[in-house]
Order: structure tokens, then sequence, then C-alpha cells
């Protein structure tokens, strides 16, 4: 009886009956990379968490479907003159998904709540540009003296601490997100519940079963609702990339949001466009605790960082996933000059450069009576492992000799932060928004926490302050730029590879255009049968 | 029989209190904390944290706290989850878990113990040899290599079977999950019962039951099988406490919300209540399981008793 049954579902195919639903009631099955710690605006950190929000609510300003951003709930705005004061007009045909208006109030209240140090925000610091934000978040000041103001329903006026060119594209980060205020009263921490949850983007949250599936409903309240074609999202937590590509290729899901390393030339050749790999905002690096005495020559460092073949790491352990990294800055980044500094040897041979190293270290002293010794830190992973193995055999062309020290995540980062005993640190960034200050401001001298080479040059801060101070982003470009620079000349932290995001995406799957955030909302996106 | 099995329970309260003890202060002790991550966190957002979490208190202060929570059934919050309480997560997954877990028990003796019997009763023939060498096979084969293998051919080939996910008492997507976790269980199994079982058919009783001229498949079943399980359900009790508790290989490779990834993740994030969680369900289960295996022996072997 029970094999019958069986049977006759299998033949049917549950799933894929479910794929083969009429387009009116569009089903997006969408493998994402795990579960989101949380569903709260005000306390999310990860990419996951950014995903699923972005289909949730919808902010001031969002990201189109090639993450430009377009007005969202704010129909347009204007900046003052010295660039402290940000007003925004709203649209007064927002709602929220029980018919409420989307108010400016909504927004002083949301801004207010992520500052509230009760609130315990992971991710407040991205909001500190907004007047007295850092010393509401630090208990110093009352949280009223928020500089955001509704003038009135629909016009939200912003201060800032001081002009920051990249204000309005932080406001589509997914901390910027509005809360339903009488919601949060009503239930508090529980009002991300599906039962209780009221959104104002493109989805509504229907269920969550952690580690199974969350499932987003079309939001009927939403002002272009009738743009939005997909009917129903169920995201689908894939810990291990392999499940979903397998899912992938059982025709049970319509993308992957990663793939594994090691199947990428298997996947390239068997579903040819339907891998997409494309560049991503973010770099991969070796800091180099400069306080150390034998890496505090730039020299020393810079030998270091000539002889690492980056088209090796790039190639063979990334399997053509990564981008070979010449620079701090990842290119194709917002607010930038066209001839973004890189380093002079980024042309040269692999050969003149080794010979070049040998020359700088042997200036330095090292050489094969004295070889310089290093210990490489990094997070257990299978890639991470491999790229240190085959730098530390670059390294020995020098005469380096390397051993290795390896942590879990929570460990190693854990080092990082408080005793920094490290010689040479594995860590990558990912940029929150697409701007310059968003990747050199890791190598300030105050900025502790990110700040793995234990750089100190007051030269590279001055430019960072003079950068800050600038309103004409052409003229600021040009300062950052000559900061990047100085930061090249002295590599207190290597940069190896930039990021590429790589996906799987299904024929049948409309709308998705890669772009450098890696940033589809669903509301872009179709599916055909 | 009843006050043994109370005494028993009774005594095991020390041995859980211990249990969490040493857990508790040995979470502690491993560099980094719940917060730690890729992202460093400002000083004044890691403070805030901590508050909320009850963190900057001194240790024994913690202990004290988690201990009391605990006594009222309330195993905190996530650390890292922080929609979720950490009974909510397990409470979730278990469920998923057990049903998955008795499931490949189920198959695992059913099938084992068949297995097993064949092999005994034609010792020494080609269906014996074949029985071992497939036993032998289950056991070095890891899941992790059997898994994704079933998942490609019934799934992605012959398009049978869904390669992932769950619906609660689905079948079809049972199917493959539980063979994967019966597979291993199986051949232990079949060893087990096959070496008792040769032993069992040459023992007195059963001699004597054969004299009487009883039915072949009745001296088997109820006579030889009866003193043959006996090993294999002392490898049951601690093998079905670890079944119960999932797997993370099989429910990452499958796409299967039970708890068994709990116990990998939330040590590798310092999701400290979570980690005591996982852990308190597994002492649980495993002192349960010992119990039912002692009571077991007394159902099965005559000799024993328990007063």
């Amino acid at each position: 009886m029970l094999f019958r049954q069986f049977g006759a579902l299998a033949a049917a195919g549950a799933i894929t009956a479910a794929l083969a639903v009429p387009a009116a009631a569009q089903t997006y099955f969408r493998g994402s990379d795990g579960d989101p710690e949380t569903l709260d605006q005000h306390k999310t950190s990860t990419v996951v968490e950014a995903n699923l929000l972005r289909d949730l609510y919808e902010g001031l300003v969002v990201y189109d479907s090639k993450a430009q951003i377009i007005p969202g709930v704010a129909e347009s705005w204007e900046v003052s003159e010295d660039g402290l004061v940000y007003t925004f007009t709203l649209r007064q045909d927002a709602k929220w998904s029980n018919g409420d208006p989307v108010t400016a109030g909504d927004f002083v209240y949301s801004l207010k709540r992520i500052q509230n140090p009760e609130t315990a925000a992971k991710y407040a610091s991205i909001l500190y540009p907004i007047k007295n934000a850092e010393a509401i978040n630090s208990g110093e000041a009352e949280v009223d003296t928020l500089g955001v103001k509704a003038v009135d329903d629909y016009t939200l006026e912003i201060t800032l601490e001081q002009p920051t060119p990249y204000f309005v594209e932080l406001l589509q980060h997914q901390t910027a997100l509005p809360v339903h205020p009488a919601s949060v009263e009503e239930h508090g921490t529980d009002f991300v519940q599906p039962e209780n949850m009221v959104s104002n983007g493109a989805y509504t949250l229907e269920s969550f079963v952690p580690n199974d599936k969350i499932v987003l409903v079309k939001n009927d309240a939403f002002r272009e609702a009738d743009q939005v074609q997909i009917a129903r999202v169920e995201v689908l937590p894939f810990e291990d990339r392999a499940t979903c590509v397998r899912r992938f290729e059982a025709n049970e899901v319509h993308s992957c949001s990663d793939l594994p390393g090691e199947q990428i030339e298997r996947l390239k050749e068997t579903l040819g466009d339907k891998v997409h790999i494309a560049p991503y905002l973010g770099v991969y690096y070796y800091g180099i605790n400069t306080k150390k005495e034998h890496l505090s020559d730039p020299n020393v460092r810079q030998a270091l960082s000539m002889v690492i073949d980056r088209e090796f790491l790039a190639d063979e352990i990334f399997s053509g996933t990564m981008v070979p990294a010449y620079s701090w800055v990842p290119p194709g980044i917002g607010n930038y000059t066209e001839d973004a500094p890189q380093f002079e040897y980024a042309d040269m041979s692999m050969l003149d450069r080794e010979d070049e190293a040998l020359r700088l270290m042997e200036e330095a002293g090292y050489g094969p009576d004295n070889p310089l010794k290093i210990e490489i830190s990094y997070n257990t992973s299978e890639n991470h492992k491999n790229a240190a193995t085959a730098i530390a055999d670059m390294w020995a062309t020098l005469g380096v000799e390397t051993t290795f020290n390896v942590r879990d995540a929570s460990a190693h980062y854990a080092m990082l932060r408080d005793e920094k005993v490290h010689d040479v640190a594995r860590a990558g960034w990912i940029g929150d928004y697409s701007d310059p200050q968003n990747f050199l401001f890791l190598n300030e001298s105050h900025n502790t926490g990110f700040n793995y080479g234990n750089y100190e040059n007051p030269e590279y801060d001055a430019l960072m302050d003079k950068a800050a101070a600038e309103t004409d982003l052409a003229a600021r470009a040009e300062i950052l730029a000559e900061a990047e620079a100085v930061f090249l000349r002295d590599v207190p932290q290597i940069p190896l590879l930039y990021y590429s995001s790589r996906s799987l995406v299904s024929d049948k799957l409309q709308g998705w255009e890669d772009n450098i955030q890696n940033a589809h909302a669903t509301r872009w996106m179709s599916i055909v049968e | 029989m009843l006050s043994y099995a109370l005494k028993r329970l009774l005594g095991a309260v020390p041995t859980l209190f211990f249990i969490i003890t040493a857990a508790f202060f040995l979470m502690r002790v491993a560099p980094g904390g719940p917060f730690d991550q890729e992202r460093t966190l400002e000083p004044s957002v890691m403070a805030n944290l901590n508050a909320t979490f009850g963190l900057d208190e001194p240790l024994h202060v913690q202990y004290w706290m988690y201990l009391k929570n605990l006594a009222q059934g309330d195993m905190g919050p996530s650390f890292v989850y922080r929609d979720f309480k950490v009974h909510e997560l397990l409470g979730s997954g278990l469920p998923v878990s057990i049903q998955l877990g008795l499931s490949a028990l189920v198959l695992a003796f059913v099938v084992g113990a068949m297995l097993g019997c064949i092999a005994a009763l034609r010792q020494n023939s080609w269906v014996d040899y074949l029985v071992i060498s497939v036993a032998t096979f289950g056991i070095t084969v890891p899941n992790f290599v059997v898994a994704p293998v079933l998942a490609l051919i019934f799934a992605i080939w012959l398009n049978l079977l869904p390669a992932g996910g769950w619906e609660n008492w689905s079948l079809q997507h049972m199917l493959l999950p539980v063979v994967t976790l019966a597979l291993p269980q199986v051949a232990v199994i079949a060893r087990l019962i096959r070496g008792a079982m040769i032993e069992a058919l040459r023992s007195d009783h059963v001699r004597t039951a054969r004299a009487y001229g009883l039915p072949t498949r009745r001296i088997v079943v109820y006579h030889a099988l009866r003193a043959a399980s006996l090993p294999a359900v002392t490898y049951l009790g601690p093998a079905a406490a670890a079944l119960l508790t999932g797997s993370i290989v099989v429910e990452q490779i499958f796409g299967i919300p039970g708890i068994g990834r709990y116990f990998v993740q939330g040590a590798l994030n310092r999701d400290y209540t979570l980690v005591m969680g996982t852990v308190i369900i597994v002492a649980v289960f495993v002192v349960l399981f010992n119990l039912l295996v002692d009571l077991a022996y007394a159902a099965l072997d005559p000799r024993v008793r328990y007063d």
C-alpha cells in the first residue's frame, strides 16, 4: 500500500508538479547559503539576511536589478549645501502589508530603534554617519537626540555628523529598512514571527521553519504589486553547497547562491551559461603584523607581496572564481577615480618579480643563512588551507620558512581583535556600500577592530580625514586614491584576490542580472515554463 | 522492575548535573565568543550584546543563572539565531531527527536480523559470504559517499525521488536518507546476529527443541533468535541514542531540518546555550536507552532479573 502510494507520488513528482504550476501562481524555489541569524532588520549582519529582507521590506532607496540605487519609499530627496542635511519626500502610496501608510515617523522610529543600546544591534555602526548615532549607541546620549526628524508624514529630514557622500547608498543597506512601529510595540522581539510580521516590501513572511525553509508570499498591499510576477518564494537554506547543486540538477530549485569550488569546472561543462560568475565587491587578503619586528620593514612586506603568483591562486586554487588583486579597493566600485592605483609590479613577469623580491630581501639582511620565519594564521577552510600552502611555497623561493596556525573562525577573529599575536593572518572583506571609503577605512590606525596590519601611519590617517571632509566627489576620489597609493607603498596588508559571486540560475528564471553587489530582489524576476 | 527503573532514573540526575557543569565550563574555555565573526564588531556594539545576553557577568554568576533557568525548563535564547529560543530550535528539529532515526533503526534491525539469521543458517555457503561481503561494504563505505551517490542515481538520473528536502512522513522524502542512515547499522547488526545465532544454534536448549521435533522456523524465531539478539540489543542502546539525535552528514546532504547540524554549528558559532541544549538532549537519550537495553535484557534473557 505504502509502496503503491510512493510509486504514484514519484511518478507525479510533487516538486516537479509545483514547478509546473501556471504562470499566474509562480513559485520561486530559491537556494540560500544558510539560515538567517535573525529577520530583525536592526539585529542583522549577514548577506543571507540582506537577501531576505530585501524582499520583505522597502527602504527609502532600493537596488534595481543591476544594483543601481533607485527611489524606494522616498520618491525624491535633496541635500543641503553643506552636505549635512538630507530631506526625503516619501511616496503617499507606500503601504504596510496591513494597509497602514508608510510614514516619515516610521523611519524616525526605526532609525532610533537600531541605535538604542537595548536593541543590541550588531551592525548599528554602519549608520554612525547620522548625527549623534554613535553617542546614543554607546549610551552617552539620549535616543531622542538622534539627527532624524519627521517634518510631516511624508517628509523625513536626516542630519549627519559630517558630510558623507555615500550616505544614500548606505540607506539601501538592510539596517536602514523600516519596522512597523505598532507591531514592534505590541509584540516586542517577536514582531519577526510570521504570525506577527507586518512588512512593506513586495513580499510578506508566511512561515519560517529553521533549517527547512522560509516561505514568502506576494504582498498585495505593496505599491507596485501589479508588477510583481512571482507569487511565492520558498527560500531553502544550504549549508552544504553541493546539496543545492544536486537539487538544481534534479530541477528542484531555480537558483543556488553559491557553488562548491571543486565542482566549478564540471558545472561549467555540464550546465554552461547557467553558471554565473560575476565580479563581487570584496577583497581576500593577508594582514601583516607591522608591529612585529621582523615584519616592520616595508621592503620585506613588499617582497612578500611581489612574489605571490595571484594568477595561480585565482585559477588553480579557486578554479577561476576569484580575480587576481593588485590593489586594495576592488575595481568597479562607485565614487572612485578612473585610474585607481595598483602595485607597480602588476604587469611584471613572475620571474622579474622574483628577482626584485630577492634583491629586497637581501638588502634587508635575509638570505640562506638568515631565513625569515613567518607563521600564517587562517581560519579552518579547505580553500584557505590550499591558498596558504601555495603562498608558503611561493615564499620559499625567498628562503622564507613558513609555519601555519589554524583556528576555527571564532577563535581566529577573536585573536585578531584582542591579542593580535599573528605574523600574517588571512581575512576577507565584502563591501557594505559601493564606496572606496568602505575598504580604505579598514587600515586607519584607530580602527582597531579591522586593522589587521596594525598599521599606524599619520600620513594615511590624515588623507582619510581630508577625504571625509571633502564634499566634492571628484576631489574626494583623488584624495582617497592618494591614500590607497600610500597603503600600497607600505603594504601593511597584502591584497591577494577580489571575490566573485558564483550562482546557478535556471533558464526558467528570468530577470536575474549579474551585478557587483550580488543583489537580486525577487520583485525584478519572473518564471517561465 | 518499575522500582528498578525509577531508581536508575533518579541515579541519572547527578550524572546529568555533572555533564551540564562540565559542558558549561569546557565551552567557555574555547577561545572566541558567539559574537566573534569575520566582521569584528565595534566595542560599543559588543558591550550592548554582552549586556543583552548576560555575558558581562562573572562566569559563576552566568552558570548559576543558567542552572536556575534550566530548572524552570528554560534553556535560554540562542546567541546566534536571535529570533529563536533554544527550546524552539530543538523542538522544531528533534521530531524530525527522531522520525528519521527511528525509521532507520527499525529498518536496520529488521533487515539486519533477517540477513544475520539467513547467513547463520546457511553458514559458509555463498549466501553467507554474500551477506558478510555486503555487511563489510556497508560498514566501510561512509555515509557522505553513500548519500550523494543515492541522490545522483535516484534523483538526478532516474528522477524517481527528490534529491533533498523534507515533508513530515512523506515516504519519498524519507527513503534515501533512511536507507543511508540504516545501511551501516544493517551491516553491524547482521554481523552481530550471525555470530550470536551460530552459537545459539549449537546451544543445548536449541538442540533440545530440535529433539522435540519442533518446526525449524519456530526454533529459529522463538528460541535461537531470542538469545542471539542480546549482543545486537546491547549495541542498539548507544546506536539508537546517536541515530535519534540526528546526523549532521545526512541532514546536510539531504537538506533535512533535524538537530544534527546544531552540534557542529553550535560549537563553531560558540552558541553557548544551543550547545548546552544539544549536550543535554544527547545525555538524556544515552541514559534512557541504556536503561531500555537493561530492561530488554530482562525480557529476553530469563536469567536476568531486576528486583
